[in-house]
């Protein structure tokens, strides 16, 4: 555990923390942005070139403009009258304590079985292309056909229904 | 000695590094490309605003600043004074944070594209195996610095023209990414400098660039309006078309912060046409054989220049689009053609050598771009505009 990854974790979770507890909307998606910048950054210190990059490109690039445009876009940009925190926090600490404490189980259940002495190995963005088109082309499929399916619901739920000739 | 002219750069660049101990030279070696890049852009860029204002006027039949030294050229540097001395206002109910952040983020963004362009022979600052996708990893987060800049200045002209910008930039960034990818199919890699290698042969003493291939034709085209609506440039400048929206997203800015988004806005187009060139005119490769005795950074730079030259022509003389028009542009006619030019592409790589894959390729591109124009143009019946919302 380095110094960059220490760096780099308490910039995410300072950014995280940030998208929770702010009070305008915008600034929280703004910080929001900030930790998806530090999981880029960490996947990078990870040498994960094609991971960090492709956050960039979807989590900041588009993500958070969309995020963005959605609060602009609806009233979620004026601050709600009664307080921007529930009453039954203390429900969703527990709640998100036990997920934590699950998700962590989990990783260090796995961190325990790789073998600690074989090298990280190189990805190199040509053996993700040729896992995704080989082995992983049904899941590639499947989600294009979601996204698809999504956008097109998105724009049908949205579009005001015309009567008449279009 | 046309080797030691080549490489002048990074001979001068290992023999400043030989001052400094074993330990810290990859470090030095790394800073001092970063001060050439920093150096060098924005002194284009200074040469640029002179070349943009001549240009201009000539073409509107005027002179353009002649009174700052010789024949202007010294206008940049009047300018560089009047912005750092100007006093700089901030909206009282501005956010100040965020007003503060969106130029640094901007500047900072593009100043990191740059770090991926091959400039000449051995001369890219690091040399990503990725290094595509890190390029438009940094243009689409530049995106949010516009949004940014506008929302901060609580002024509805500010905010309208940041969505418009986003809106825009967003829609081009999808055809500026897929002309690309065609280029990358061809090559198989995402490397900037295996790319640049891909073109770097010749037959009959011409050059392999790829925009002389028909995909590679279509493909440019497509990337140069992509790229011109991606850096806010006339024809499709109408975030901040200033008879419109005032100044669009950088009303509020005054002095050094409005001076970092100009110089943005035009560092950004010179690492798109940078890009460009390494796509698709071959980066630093010599246009005849027997050229390649001219240093390969001189090609690199000359082609930036024709490229910016191209964006100024453009900028003199076409007219605006209106937004609406700029949208159904990308989404119903750029972007099927992108599509068809991938497929094209994969026709042109499996049809083998020969003058059939070129009969054949120019022919669907040819009957597609005549097809899809017809089309748009019988379908124009004047009449009441009608428009469908979102809810």
């Amino acid at each position: 555990m380095s110094f960059v990854f220490y760096l780099l974790a308490t910039l995410t979770v300072a950014g995280a923390l940030a998208a929770v507890l702010l009070k305008n909307t915008v600034h929280c998606a703004l910080a929001l942005t900030v930790a998806f910048a530090g999981l880029a950054l960490l996947f990078l210190d990870l040498d994960a070139q094609f991971a960090g990059f492709a956050q960039i490109l979807v989590y900041i690039g588009a993500v958070a403009i969309l995020v963005v445009f959605a609060i602009l876009l609806t009233k979620g940009s004026e601050t709600p009258k009664d307080g921007v925190f529930s009453r039954t926090w203390v429900a969703g600490l527990a709640v998100a304590a036990a997920v934590f404490a699950v998700l962590a189980w989990a990783v260090i259940q796995t961190a325990n079985l790789l073998p600690s002495s074989a090298p990280a190995p190189t990805v190199t963005v040509q053996q993700i292309g040729q896992a995704l088109v080989g082995r992983y082309v049904l899941p590639l499929e499947i989600v294009a056909v979601l996204l698809t399916a999504a956008m097109i619901g998105a724009v049908i739920i949205a579009m005001h229904e015309k009567d008449g000739v279009k | 000695m046309q080797g030691n002219m080549d490489q002048i750069f990074v001979l001068l660049q290992h023999w400043l590094m030989g001052y400094l101990p074993m330990a810290l030279q990859p470090l030095a070696g790394v800073v001092l490309g970063v001060v050439a890049i920093v150096c060098v852009f924005p002194a284009l860029f200074a040469l640029t605003t002179v070349f943009e204002r001549k240009g201009l006027a000539r073409i509107q039949n005027r002179i353009g600043p002649n009174r700052v030294g010789p024949f202007g050229l010294l206008q940049p540097i009047a300018d560089g004074i009047k912005s750092l001395t100007k006093e700089d206002i901030v909206p009282l109910s501005a956010d100040a944070t965020v007003h503060f952040l969106a130029p640094v983020v901007l500047v900072v963004t593009v100043f990191m594209g740059f770090a991926v362009l091959p400039m000449g022979r051995n001369m890219v600052l690091v040399d990503l195996d990725a290094g595509l996708l890190f390029y438009f990893a940094m243009g689409a987060s530049a995106e949010l610095s516009v949004f940014m800049a506008g929302w901060s200045s609580r002024n509805k002209y500010s905010l309208m023209g940041a969505m418009r910008a986003v809106a825009q930039m967003i829609s081009y960034e999808v055809v500026l990414l897929l002309s690309s990818v065609t280029v990358v199919m061809m090559t198989g890699s995402l490397s900037l400098t295996k790319i640049i290698e891909a073109q770097n042969h010749y037959t009959w003493g011409l050059p392999h660039w790829f925009i002389f291939t028909p995909w590679g034709l279509a493909g440019f085209v497509m990337y140069a309006i992509a790229a011109t609506a991606e850096t806010n440039r006339s024809p499709f400048d109408l975030p901040e078309g200033e008879s419109e929206l005032v100044a669009g997203y950088h009303t509020e800015y005054s002095g050094f912060k409005f001076a970092l988004f100009f110089l943005g806005e035009y560092l950004a187009m010179f690492s798109i046409s940078g890009l460009g060139t390494t796509l698709f005119l071959g980066g630093w490769s010599a246009p005849l054989a027997w050229l390649a005795w001219v240093p390969s950074w001189i090609w690199f730079f000359s082609k930036l220049m024709m490229s910016i030259f191209v964006f100024i022509w453009m900028r003199g003389t076409l007219p605006r689009l209106r937004q609406d028009q700029l949208m159904n542009f990308a989404w119903k006619l750029i972007l099927p053609m992108c599509l068809l030019n991938l497929m094209v592409a994969a026709l042109w790589r499996f049809l083998g050598e020969g003058w059939l894959r070129w009969v054949v390729c120019s022919a669907i591109l040819i009957a597609a771009y005549a097809g899809m124009s017809l089309n748009e143009l019988r379908r124009k019946q004047i009449g009441p505009r009608r428009y469908r919302y979102a809810e």
